[in-house]
């Protein structure tokens, strides 16, 4: 899949950006004034940048607007109205924190749980889809809301739960890699099934439609993405996971923790490069190409 | 809504007989002509006279090469491909929109451009690769089943099936409703064997393709017997002048 930087820097920076409103509407840490504030403008800018940032690899975003109408079928549709439903729910539940100084349990909880179901229904696009066998799986959506939760941790200041909980999401990203990697022959789809010439004898793709590259092939055969993925892999992990660990366990200061927001962010962004450019869609066959 | 129809009154689709295609495009050209002279986002294309160019296509013809066991002769089948109208589309239900739907009175599916907000997702969810996002438009185009042209009474009555089925010169392409058992594509499906591509993505499609015909070899054709052969004998067996002398001499050494 073409690794889209838009939608690379969405799933980032909303997962996380939801997943810190997660903490806040729980109350951790419990927050007033300005101090709230901060915390809030925080998590706001990464949730709304990030859905903005989605809304650029639209073809038509001025209808955007419309995506709003098929939730009884729609992943994509289910998401956007919980994306909003958590950022009026939560601006309600903030503004009570920093204006008032009055924290509505209730309404932080309804928020934090809209949060995290707007990223499950983000996990669930990608999930839903057989045609590309590495995201259709269970742990897909576990992957996205772990990372989320230990991300949002992270970025509000809970030291023992974001150590714990980035070591759980890193354990799941492990998993999800080795799953990944299993999951495309074991989807049943090769050039036999593709082509149904498979009675005959091995099928090969002999001459592509066209001599020149096409929409399909920008959109869903990356190959260069994937010859380094081991090597990413191991970057990512070390700079999501093991960074922000150490940095963590450390005595606590400002700077350490700073420091290990920004490794973090860094290690999911190449994280979820990877996440695209070494998923294969089963259109791929059509052309030889995987 | 972009909900599936539970039932379609009628099942519209095609029928491709990979055994007479003789892979000529004339479909691929003609998809491109009517489907960008009429209804709709035309089909554009990029930098269509450069180094790096590209368009949209809503049929296209790969070929493949079929290599079957043992010492015989692989074989080489032009593959047509464009959207097979899925009972279950998957592109269908990912739709955000509603842009995307599938008729309840034909099966045909289709995408209302003026909903479409260009997100990709059906082309994603698509294992065919049937959908192709519009470059110039920012709009998903696919195949309509040339809905414009079979209930267009403004034409002929022959002129009234899918542009690839009427131009192609092998009558490798063939049009019918495929959910009543007795018209003549789903006799045909019956009689040749048609299948469904990638039967384990459960898409159901309602195009059917027919596989190549088994291929006779060589023995069985019986003793070889050319009946030029003896016209065409050698007369110049041996070689004269400064060739022969060469000839020799290489020989020699």
């Amino acid at each position: 899949m073409h690794p889209a930087p838009s939608v690379i820097f969405f799933t980032t920076f909303s997962g996380l950006g939801f997943g810190l409103l997660a903490w806040l509407g729980f109350g951790y840490p419990a927050v007033t004034g300005w101090t709230a504030f901060v915390f809030f403008v925080i998590a706001y800018a990464m949730a709304v940048g990030g859905l903005l940032a989605s809304t650029f690899h639209l073809g038509r975003p001025e209808r955007a607007i419309k995506a709003f109408s098929q939730w009884r079928s729609s992943w994509l549709s289910r998401e956007a109205w919980c994306a909003v439903g958590a950022l009026v729910v939560m601006g309600l539940y903030g503004a009570g924190l920093v204006f008032l100084g009055t924290r509505f349990a209730a309404l932080g909880i309804l928020g934090a749980l809209l949060s995290m179901a707007t990223v499950f229904t983000t996990s669930m696009i990608y999930t839903q889809l057989k045609t590309i066998p590495r995201w259709n799986m269970p742990i897909t959506p576990i992957k996205f809301l772990s990372l989320s939760i230990a991300g949002g941790a992270l970025m509000s200041g809970q030291v023992m739960a974001a150590l714990v909980l980035l070591l759980v999401a890193g354990g799941v990203q492990l998993i999800t890699w080795t799953m990944g990697d299993k999951a495309f022959n074991a989807s049943g789809t090769n050039m036999a099934t593709a082509t149904g010439l498979g009675s005959i004898g091995k099928v090969r793709a002999f001459e592509p439609p066209h001599t020149g590259t096409n929409y399909l092939l920008r959109e869903f055969v990356h190959v260069v993405g994937r010859k380094h993925a081991t090597k990413l892999r191991v970057i990512s992990m070390i700079l999501m996971v093991v960074v922000p660990v150490v940095l963590l366990a450390l005595p606590f200061s400002h700077w350490l923790a700073l420091m290990a927001v920004i490794s973090h962010v860094t290690g999911v962004l190449t994280a979820r490069w990877l996440f695209f450019a070494e998923a294969e869609h089963v259109v791929g066959l059509y052309y030889g190409k995987r | 809504m972009t909900t599936l129809p539970t039932h379609t009154e009628k099942k519209l689709g095609l029928v491709i007989d990979l055994d007479t295609c003789v892979g000529c495009h004339a479909c691929v050209i003609s998809c491109k002509g009517w489907n960008t002279e009429n209804y709709g986002a035309p089909l554009s294309d990029q930098n269509a006279y450069g180094a790096d160019n590209s368009g949209t296509f809503l049929n296209r013809v790969h070929s493949f090469e079929v290599q079957p066991a043992g010492e015989v002769a692989a074989q080489l089948v032009h593959f047509p491909k464009s959207c097979l109208h899925c009972e279950d589309a998957p592109c269908v239900t990912v739709c955000p929109t509603g842009a995307s739907y599938k008729r309840v009175e034909d099966g045909i599916v289709l995408v209302n451009e003026s909903d479409c907000i260009g997100c990709g997702l059906c082309a994603w969810a698509c294992p065919y690769g049937a959908r192709e996002l519009d470059q110039a438009a920012g709009v998903m185009k696919k195949c309509t089943l040339c809905v414009d042209r079979i209930y267009n009474e403004n034409l002929p009555e022959e002129d009234r099936q899918p542009a690839c089925v009427r131009t192609c010169p092998s009558n490798a392409r063939h049009f019918g409703d495929l959910g009543d058992p007795d018209s003549a594509v789903s006799q045909l499906v019956a009689e040749r064997g048609g299948m469904d591509l990638m039967p384990e993505q459960a898409t159901r499609p309602v195009n059917k393709y027919l596989p190549p015909r088994p291929k006779d070899t060589l023995s069985d054709a019986g003793p070889e017997f050319d009946v030029l052969a003896p016209f065409l004998a050698p007369v110049a067996q041996e070689s004269k002048g400064f060739l022969a002398w060469l000839d020799k001499t290489l020989e020699k050494l």
